[in-house]
């Protein structure tokens, strides 16, 4: 009753707004009869901290942590299940701890065994929250045998427009082909925010596809508590535990980025803090999340900190410890090309730290921007070599392959760099449809953004008659078409810098200098100068005052929701607009997981 | 003369972390003897970023016989100051590039594996960081921990004299 009292105190005070600026007739566009409008305040922050948090959805068998956090000291917790005290309930005794000015309160590893609605309440110093839950057992009729994750890092729907320009081109007003990630039977809208801000960073964005669970910025497969340790916040199950677990699969994680980096450490890794990438190289090699293919950049945190180049602060040498293992290690194309067809554990680092991008490595090859890292394989062989390698697995396999630097690009304002890098993701999904077509089609293939970019396609930009800068931004008709060209049939423009290129906006950067050129050799388009980004004087152009804080040397990540593509078996959950979590359910739902099998 | 270069250098300070822009800060100008008073050595060997590695790969950095060489002399080599953590600061970070990410402030921005940590003798106010410096001093090799920070570095200069170019 009080719900709907204030709804037409709402409509009322809207009514009056209208009335008053003389469009009162607009009302009805507001509020039409026939619709109920749902309503919604402020969310407030409840004193008790219950995590998992209220609307979280579980796969049945999923394991987790339950925590109730309360501040200062506390030890009078009561947590019920469904009425039931929880520690019966899950048949296991909580623990408590105070620290960093918080109490938490923790029930370990469980999980709801029943498909279903569940409500916790959790009551500590008097004060109460509850949380309602759904547990989903849902398997799709045509179950997939493998899932293949593709990850397009920052991938906005912008970004994949700027390399199917690139790539494809247009002639009579219509492009003359789509990627090959246009090319699947369903689609989906995603919305990306975590439970903490409106706007996703990756790890979050990363975790809630690895785990079905909304985190918070920098953290991954795990609901955040209040201390400063990033290793005890409560866990959650995540896609390769699980299929690991229950189904005995293969699992491999393949990223332009360091490996250890937040898209790919989400599939399998437990931590607040995705800073904490030397722990996350080191858990990697634990057997119930250990991927059999790991290929990558980053291996500065797998190489003993004595060793020039490291980044560990020990002496522990990772890369050994997969040998010992059984892994075949790879730190250079020609030797992953080398590695026996029949390894079936691979671990391939080729870049102390992220990988260079398409353009300077398999285009420009300039010495200095690669830094000595001449012989690199590309995003295509990786993804080729660990299909090969984890469908030999007879239960199936699990890959995440991750485009990582249409982010890493776009941030450094390069959108050239970020669409050539776009273009090699596709290719590698072309590998993945390949595959699924010579085997049975039983794979679901999933190709998805993390989040956006403002970046923006304005037109052309050329100076053929001589205007520069903003004067020679084309806009309407006068765009016209860009000179991109693909000659030798490769999918990538031949040159990146033709005669008349895209005018590409970004709608929040630092100080900088724009000239809309390509750069021959990779340029960031602020410095820091003490506490404050400033223009990066080595950079051309007019100069752009920033409109984010200060503080930010990049261009940042945009709210905008993002596109998801899908075929194969399972396939057919994905459609309209959906949240971010549903991508892990849509893939547990294909593969059919029970997740109470081979509990613990 | 020690308060003096001090006030001299709390005006650099302002001027550097205050409102400079690339424009309109004449740095030809500025000369920065920092107040160890030590002048830069005579028989300082040069060394660039280029010449620091013999090699790289996944496994590691190779140093060059030339840095190894140079162990315990003094060398002099140019590059950009990173932005510090605070403004007066016991050592710094030299780039071969100006840094475009805080690592020491944003928890997801690394250092580049060629850097050089330059340690001083005194606290000495940030130098511009936007044009290259000059810093000649004695050069280390070999890991280290900074017992304040954690800073792991391997290849430092004990700075002798410090110069905005």
């Amino acid at each position: 009753m009080k719900f709907i009292s204030k709804q037409r105190k709402t409509a009322a005070a809207i009514c009056a707004f209208l009335s008053i600026f003389g469009c009162a007739a607009a009302g009805n566009l507001y509020l039409p009869a026939h619709v109920e409008a749902a309503g919604y305040t402020v969310q407030e922050k409840n004193p008790v901290n219950l995590m998992p948090i209220n609307r979280a959805k579980f796969l049945k068998g999923q394991r987790f942590d339950l925590q109730v956090e309360v501040k200062g000291v506390a030890n009078n917790f009561k947590v019920t299940v469904d009425g039931v005290d929880a520690e019966k309930y899950f048949g296991k005794t909580g623990t408590v701890k105070t620290a960093d000015g918080v109490t938490v309160y923790c029930i370990s590893d469980v999980a709801f065994t029943k498909a279903g609605d569940v409500k916790v309440e959790a009551v500590a110093d008097g004060k109460k929250n509850v949380a309602n839950y759904t547990v989903t057992d849902a398997k799709a009729k045509k179950k997939a045998k493998n899932v293949i994750l593709f990850v397009g890092d920052g991938m906005s729907l912008q970004a994949r427009e700027m390399a199917r320009i690139l790539s494809k081109g247009l002639s009579d007003g219509k492009y003359n082909d789509l990627l090959n990630m246009e090319k699947m039977d369903h689609m989906a809208v995603i919305t990306t925010s975590g439970y903490d801000s409106l706007v996703t960073d990756s790890a979050n964005s990363a975790s809630a596809y690895a785990t079905g669970h909304k985190s918070v910025n920098n953290a991954m497969g795990v609901y955040a508590n209040s201390t400063k340790d990033p290793f005890d916040d409560p866990k959650v199950e995540n896609i390769i535990e699980l299929v690991k677990r229950t189904k005995g699969m293969a699992t491999g994680i393949v990223s332009t980025s360091n490996i250890t980096d937040a898209t790919p450490a989400a599939m399998l890794s437990h931590t607040r803090r995705r800073a904490e990438q030397n722990f996350i190289a080191e858990t990697m090699t634990e057997d119930y999340h250990r991927p059999d293919v790991i290929m990558g950049g980053g291996s500065r945190h797998f190489i003993p900190m004595d060793t020039p180049g490291s980044k560990r602060k020990d002496n522990v040498n990772v890369v050994e410890k997969f040998q010992d293992l059984g892994y075949t290690f790879s730190g250079n194309r020609t030797e992953l090309l080398n590695t026996p067809a029949d390894e079936d554990k691979i671990l391939g680092l080729y870049q102390l730290d992220n990988m260079n991008v398409y353009i300077d490595r398999a285009m420009l090859k300039n010495p200095k921007v690669l830094g000595g890292f001449n012989d690199q394989p590309g995003l295509v062989e990786m993804t080729e070599r660990a299909i090969d390698t984890l469908s030999k697995n007879e239960n199936g396999f699990f890959l995440m392959v991750e485009g990582a630097c249409v982010d890493k690009q776009l941030h450094v304002m390069d959108w050239q760099r970020a669409a050539y890098d776009n273009i090699e993701l596709d290719q590698a999904v072309g590998v993945a449809q390949k595959f699924a077509a010579e085997n049975g089609n039983d794979t679901l293939i999933i190709v998805v953004a993390d989040h956006a970019h403002g970046a923006s396609i304005t037109g052309t930009y050329h100076e053929l008659d001589g205007k520069t800068g903003r004067e020679a931004v084309r806009t309407y008709a006068a765009a016209g078409w860009p000179t991109f060209e693909d000659r030798d049939g490769d999918g990538y423009p031949d040159n990146p810098d033709p005669d008349v290129t895209l005018a590409v906006h970004f709608a929040n950067h630092p100080d900088t200098n724009i000239d809309y050129k390509f750069k021959q050799v990779p340029t960031a388009p602020a410095i820091m100068a003490g506490d404050k980004a400033i223009a990066n004087p080595n950079l051309k152009g007019e100069f752009a005052p920033g409109n984010i804080p200060y503080k930010e040397s990049q261009e940042v990540h945009s709210a905008d929701d993002v596109l998801l593509n899908a075929m194969g078996p399972g396939s057919e959950y994905f459609n309209g607009v959906m949240d971010n979590t549903e991508v892990f359910f849509g893939m547990v739902r294909a593969l059919g997981i029970d997740g109470t099998k081979n509990a613990k | 003369m020690k308060n003096l270069l001090r006030s001299f250098l709390l005006s650099l300070l302002l001027l550097a972390a205050g409102m400079f822009t690339a424009a309109d800060l004449p740095l030809k100008a500025v000369h920065c003897e920092p107040p160890f008073l030590c002048s830069r050595a005579e028989a300082a060997i040069s060394m660039t970023f280029d010449e620091m590695y013999a090699g790289v790969s996944s496994l590691g950095i190779t140093f060059s016989d030339k840095l190894k060489n140079a162990e315990g002399q003094t060398v002099q080599m140019a590059g950009f100051m990173a932005p510090p953590l605070t403004p007066t600061i016991n050592f710094f970070v030299l780039t071969r590039e100006p840094m475009s990410i805080c690592p020491f402030c944003s928890t997801d921005a690394d250092w580049p594996a060629d850097i050089v940590v330059v340690q001083l003798t005194e606290p000495v106010v940030a130098l511009p960081f936007d044009r290259p410096i000059s810093v000649t001093g004695t050069l280390e090799l070999g890991t280290e921990v900074d017992a304040e920070t954690g800073f792991v570095s391997l290849v430092r200069i004990q700075a002798q004299s410090l110069e905005a170019l």
